[in-house]
């Protein structure tokens, strides 16, 4: 139903601070888009300039071909779900997701049908008289998630909308979007600083850092190419180990201060190594990669799999394997990763090829 | 629930409340139960003797059109402080929300009237509107109408619910501000997105939003126009002219200090007293109600 695109898009408050700075982002028709960063890297106020909420101070945005930076958030047709839901307490759950069409002069019949079908979908039929106060925290998301779709808008905004919601209510909340955005297929944008999250929910993802966007692509593509250490280490849970102070040239044996005996050959400029938790392999195996001792420190089983902390030389390293582990604290082990599954960063802290 | 604070000691719990009792019983039992014992009886002016006459002195004031009168006036003045001074007040209060510079310091100017003294509030006005020296009636008569708040009973009306709506705009200003900043921004901004033009967006949805605030400050305006603006109506009209601005309060005072019917003007502050307690307990259990969200 529409594209949006951002040009360019900067924002710079009275203070002289600059929040986004310089940002270039295309989202396809129907797609779901995350933004995603640690707070303060100004995905919200990017959300927010999308929605009208913030003036853009440099920069273009456009919804479907429409520049819209003079566009009023009324006029965009956009519907935002907020963070705390942000539904008005003085009205009933029916009155919240008919305000909006009202407001547009919608014909009664029209809007009671919508809210109905709206209703229906997200499974408030039985709560449509009761008031935001006497809801659940579950429900009060899907109301808010009910005012967005009566509206039948071009573009989606959610801002952190799980975020207030406990573990397990989120993971059901988070398909329950993923779906509702597939069978409505309305243009997404969807702003949380939960990897998790943006992995799972993501068509395309915008890791953001410092008002700038770190890496745009599909969250496999970006989870097995980092473009750089932030989004290495921002990117998966336990992030990915980054052991820093490499030396080498190009065809030389790595040297790194303390982390001897590799036998690993690594592009030029690279000054950082990276290796995913579930890479590393225990004993000694045969072949290129990167050899080394662990000591384990502590061990966090969490069922299905556990996690092991420990230091190899001074760098700390955390280690995935399946099931339980039979090591304990103090146990060393030869771990071993396949050269083909390490991430060589230089020293911008960019990704270095090869 | 929280758990229920015990002492172990019979007497501290007592201690610790009596000095408010004490306050309440000196300054408003004893002078409200002195009322009720002096509206039962008939007294000479200079106090030599008094008779018991019952319910006589009710009669009597009821049934005094002068004291009719004073009820119409005290509701009129009333209702059209209580009502000006709250609109103006939300209206600052709005349009200081938007002040993006320099809010602390535009708030403390709204607020400062407040500091000022009833009297002094009343004698500002008086001044200002006095038809021989005043600047704005000098400018009112400039522009062709008639001003004599001396001679003429609406317009003293007009004055002294302008100086008592005046006196008390600061007061609602700050709970009004404090209400508005109460208020999430998400929900303005939910509003905008939702269509609602600016206008729309006040009375949808921060005016219901408000309302707590809105009863609080009625509950306090209707009491405050009832017995705390003796002071701007004593200098500014004196509740003349005819009678035209004597509310209640002033006819209390009127009867028993100047014209020393001490009888009967006690009878009327245990009516006052009445009107009052009925008014807060009517807009407490039927007002409140409505007004309150989770």
């Amino acid at each position: 139903m529409a594209t949006v695109e951002l040009k360019g898009v900067r924002k710079v408050y009275g203070g002289g601070v600059e929040a986004v700075k310089g940002v270039d982002i295309s989202i396809a028709d129907k797609s779901l888009c995350v933004l995603v960063g640690p707070s303060g890297c100004g995905k919200s106020t990017l959300l927010r300039m999308i929605a009208g909420l913030e003036t853009i101070t440099h920069g273009t945005a456009s919804i479907d071909g429409r520049v819209v930076n003079e566009v009023g958030p009324a006029e965009r047709d956009i519907a935002m779900v907020f963070q705390n839901y942000a539904l008005y307490p003085h009205m009933k759950v029916y009155d919240n997701m008919a305000y909006g069409l009202r407001n547009r002069g919608m014909k009664k019949d029209e809007i009671d049908a919508r809210v109905k079908r709206a209703a229906e979908t997200l499974e408030l039929s039985a709560l449509l008289d009761r008031r935001p106060r006497e809801l659940s925290g579950g429900q009060r998301q899907r109301v808010a998630m009910g005012r967005a779709i009566v509206r039948n808008p071009k573009v989606f905004l959610f801002d952190e909308p799980l975020s207030n919601l406990d573990a397990k209510l989120r993971g059901q909340m988070r398909v329950e979007i993923k779906n509702l955005q597939r069978a409505l297929e309305v243009t997404s944008v969807y702003v949380t600083h939960d990897q998790l999250e943006a992995m799972t929910l993501a068509d395309q993802l915008v890791v953001m850092n410092g008002g700038l966007v770190e890496q745009i692509g599909k969250p496999l593509d970006i989870y097995e190419k980092p473009a750089s250490t932030f989004v290495a280490s921002f990117i998966g849970a336990p992030p990915m180990n980054l052991l820093g102070t490499v030396t080498g040239g190009k065809g030389a044996p790595l040297t790194v201060a303390d982390l001897s005996d590799l036998g690993l050959s690594v592009p030029p400029g690279t000054t950082t190594v990276g290796i995913r938790p579930e890479d590393i392999e225990q004993g000694d195996h045969a072949g290129e990669g990167l050899k080394t001792r662990l000591t384990v420190e502590a061990v966090e089983p969490v069922g299905a799999e556990s996690f092991l902390h420990g230091t190899a030389n001074t760098h700390r390293l955390v280690v995935r394997v399946p099931g339980r582990s039979i090591a304990e604290p103090g146990a060393v082990l030869p771990i071993f990763a396949p050269r083909a599954k390490l991430h060589f960063f230089d020293a911008n802290g960019k990704r270095v090829e090869g | 629930m929280s758990p229920r604070v015990t002492f172990p000691n019979k007497l501290l719990p007592y201690l610790l409340v009596a000095p408010q009792l004490a306050i309440t019983l000196v300054f408003f039992y004893w002078p409200a139960s002195q009322a009720i014992y002096q509206s039962t009886l008939r007294e000479d002016p200079f106090g030599l003797d008094s008779a018991f006459v019952g319910i006589d002195n009710f009669r009597r004031v009821l049934a005094d059109p002068n004291y009719v009168n004073s009820i119409q006036v005290t509701v009129i003045f009333s209702i059209a402080t209580a009502v000006l001074a709250m609109a103006v007040a939300m209206f600052l209060a709005v349009m200081a929300d938007k002040v993006v510079r320099g809010k602390g310091f535009y708030r403390t100017l709204m607020i400062w009237p407040y500091a000022v003294a009833p009297a002094i509030a009343g004698m500002l006005w008086l001044f200002m509107f006095n038809p021989s020296m005043g600047t704005f009636a000098y400018m009112l008569r400039s522009a062709g109408i008639y001003w004599d708040p001396l001679l003429n009973g609406p317009q003293a009306m007009f004055l002294v619910i302008v100086a008592a709506a005046w006196k008390q705009i600061s007061y609602n200003f700050l709970f009004f501000v404090a209400g508005l900043q109460a208020i999430p921004k998400t929900l303005v901004e939910a509003a905008a997105i939702d269509g609602a033009g600016e206008t729309k967006r006040f009375w949808t949805i921060i005016f219901p939003l408000l309302a707590p605030t809105t009863f609080f400050l009625l509950v306090i305006n209707t009491t405050y126009a009832f017995f705390d603006t003796f002071g701007i109506i004593h200098a500014v009209t004196g509740g003349g002219p005819g009678k035209a601005t004597e509310t209640l309060v002033y006819k209390v005072y009127n009867d028993g200090f100047v014209n020393l019917i001490l009888g009967e003007s006690a009878a009327q502050s245990v009516i006052l007293m009445v009107i009052v307690i009925a008014l807060t307990a009517i807009q407490f259990r039927y007002v409140e109600k409505k007004v309150h969200y989770g």
